[in-house]
């Protein structure tokens, strides 16, 4: 395993009497890939700063490479920062700007040459030295703000949002992009991001927060395939969202129905929140062969699938299949015992803020 | 269609800019080469002899002065307007407004008003002098003077330098100051490298809006300076007000006119050429 790069711990920021970031804990890894995922104003960018030294922590400490951090300014730490609006230097050319962190190093003029060429090969902006910033477009912009963080050689990157201005077909080459770059010079990343399928896309690690408190620090998947309350299974892409009762271990109660599930270790008959994504839910043809029946009430053509909306006496569930069954047509549902997720009821709020900025 | 119907709520403008600048500005021009008696048309005749009177040494030297005095108050003027127009720009929102219109009230009053409050501060016999005498401490006696007329000039034209600047440095984005830390600027480097050369149009702006006043200025030299070292601002006055010879004074405003002609053009070079990273590079 590699080692521990940056540490958090119980990190809070307030401004005035709003709480930005509550007392959070997180351990960073060399060469990982890290989001912090949430909707504006959970305290991600807030966190980003910090460890950037642009905001200084009220309480708690930041660890680097096992050393404090607190009172270190910006300009001593070996981190660098994409700002989300790429603020480059507008009074300089490409070549200058990416240059800047190396003159201001006093690194000799050979080797400036040398670096700043390569890592502007390294953004395919090879040729672009004496353009002026404010000709290029938003993409390129982007790349000659990730390559005068990148020339630093630092230890970590802290990207804050850096593809919020771009459009959706270039945002997404950016991802493979920005992905290989980390890939190739190996450096710790710590991206932030409302966008949660560029968070599912590029992580190794997501960190999910709301209202400045971390809610699951996991993988991809982990946080996708089993969301620990409401407010990530509602945040992480779509969801059935279902009250229902823990009777036991592995058996879990919802409108009258029991169902097997793979969860236990929860008290008997305690209240819980079950997640049973769209994707999961399988129709048949024969309303008796489900475990639900239902009437399909609404069907949108989303290119890869349909998305459809059956009703059942009780409730309505979202459906995603790539068969599409009409509107008004009575189904069976089935769910695998795997696709259910059962979380602890809490007192989060689970409304879905600003998916797309 | 739309170009045309703008244009046409120009033409007031035009017809006002006729009037009282393009015509004064013709018969400026006309009087400075003629001589004669000016209130008799057919009296005049054509003579360079009144730009000849401006090449004697005691009126170059009356025009020397008054660019040496413009350009030592322009230059004290920048060196205490860049770090007050720093700090109003560093404050927060709530408070700078009120930092601004406090420094901004004094223009509110009148001009001579305030020269006239500088005359009985400094006088010699002045509130400053009366202070020092009772705390048993040398009188100053800079009034009248070169120096009080310098310190008239940079109280009354400050707020001239401070506020381009302020305007400039408030619309830097802060995290471009932030990228340059973050690149190992210290605020040193960061000030140097970064803020000083994104505000170089607030300097321009704020020498010219200084310099400018400051070299045609005439009140302040009269009243501060006690007509010991004249200015071609007085010269001018004197001319048309008292000596009534209106082809001098014509012929001085109009090299007074190409001289900050030429002094604009040089500044507006300063502004559009490359900051010195991109030269080297170039």
């Amino acid at each position: 395993m590699s080692k521990n790069l940056i540490e958090l711990k119980n990190l809070t920021k307030r401004y005035n009497d709003m709480t930005a970031v509550d007392s959070i804990n997180l351990t960073i890894k060399e060469n990982e890939f890290v989001t912090l995922l949430g909707p504006s104003g959970c305290g991600k960018t807030t966190t980003l700063r910090m460890i950037g030294g642009f905001e200084d922590p009220d309480e708690g400490e930041i660890f680097f490479e096992g050393k404090l951090l607190n009172d270190v300014p910006a300009y001593k730490r070996n981190i660098n920062t994409v700002f989300q609006r790429y603020a480059l230097f507008t009074h300089m050319n490409v070549y200058e700007n990416v240059a800047f962190g190396l003159r201001v190093k006093k690194v000799s003029n050979d080797e400036i040459d040398r670096r700043v060429k390569r890592m502007l090969k390294m953004v395919d902006l090879a040729g672009f030295e004496k353009r002026n910033v404010d000709s290029l477009s938003g993409g390129q912009q982007q790349r000659v703000a990730i390559a005068r963080a990148l020339v630093n050689e630092p230890k970590v990157l802290l990207l804050d949002e850096p593809l919020g201005a771009l459009d959706l077909k270039l945002r997404k080459e950016m991802q493979i992009e920005l992905l290989d770059m980390q890939r190739s010079v190996g450096i710790t990343f710590i991206y932030v991001t409302h966008d949660q399928e560029e968070a599912l896309t590029m992580s190794d690690t997501v960190v999910v927060m709301n209202k400045g408190v971390i809610q699951q620090i996991g993988t991809p998947e982990d946080i996708y395939n089993e969301p620990i309350n409401r407010f990530v299974a509602d945040f992480i892409g779509e969801s059935n969202i279902i009250e229902g009762v823990m009777l036991e271990d592995y058996k879990v109660s919802f409108d009258g129905l029991v169902l097997d599930c793979v969860d236990k270790g929860f008290a008997l008959n305690e209240p819980v929140d079950i997640v049973i994504r769209p994707e999961d839910i399988r129709i048949v043809v024969n309303p008796d062969e489900g475990m639900i029946k239902g009437t399909v009430t609404s069907v949108v053509f989303k290119g890869v699938h349909y998305e459809m909306i059956i009703e059942s006496d009780k409730r309505e569930y979202l459906v995603q299949r790539t068969v599409m069954f009409p509107e008004g047509s009575v189904v069976g549902m089935n769910v695998q015992p795997a696709d259910i997720q059962v979380m602890k009821r809490g007192d989060v709020p689970c409304s879905k803020e600003e998916e797309e900025g | 269609m739309q170009q045309r119907g703008r244009g046409r709520i120009a033409y007031p403008y035009i017809i006002w800019m006729a009037i009282f600048i393009v015509v004064p500005l013709i018969l400026i021009l006309f009087y400075s080469f003629t001589e004669g008696d000016i209130h008799n048309l057919k009296d005049l005749k054509f003579s360079v002899s009144s730009y000849k009177k401006v090449l004697e040494p005691i009126y170059l030297k009356v025009i020397g002065n008054s660019f040496v005095l413009a350009g030592i108050s322009t230059l004290i003027c920048l060196i205490i307007g860049y770090p007050v127009a720093m700090i109003i720009a560093n404050t927060d929102v709530k408070h700078r407004n009120l930092l601004l219109m406090l420094f901004l009230v004094p223009i509110w009053m009148n001009f001579l008003l305030r020269t006239y409050a500088w005359m009985s501060l400094l006088s010699p016999n002045g509130l400053i002098n009366r202070l020092l005498l009772w705390l048993g401490l040398p009188k100053i006696e800079i009034m009248p003077g070169k120096t009080a007329v310098l310190l008239g000039m940079v109280y009354n034209f400050l707020p001239f330098m401070v506020l381009p600047i302020y305007t400039v440095l408030s619309k830097i984005d802060k995290h471009v100051i932030e990228a340059a830390n973050d690149l190992g600027g210290n605020s040193v480097i960061t000030f140097i490298r970064v803020i000083l050369p994104l505000s170089v149009p607030g300097i321009v702006s704020g020498i010219t809006m200084v310099f400018l006043p400051a070299v045609s200025t005439f009140v302040i030299s009269g009243l501060l300076g006690g007509g010991k070292t004249p200015l071609i601002g007085d010269l001018i006055e004197q001319q048309f007000l008292s000596s009534r010879d209106w082809h001098f004074g014509s012929s001085l405003s109009i090299i007074l006119m190409i001289m900050i002609l030429i002094s604009m053009a040089v500044m507006s070079r300063i502004d559009k050429s490359p900051p010195e990273e991109e030269r080297r590079k170039i």
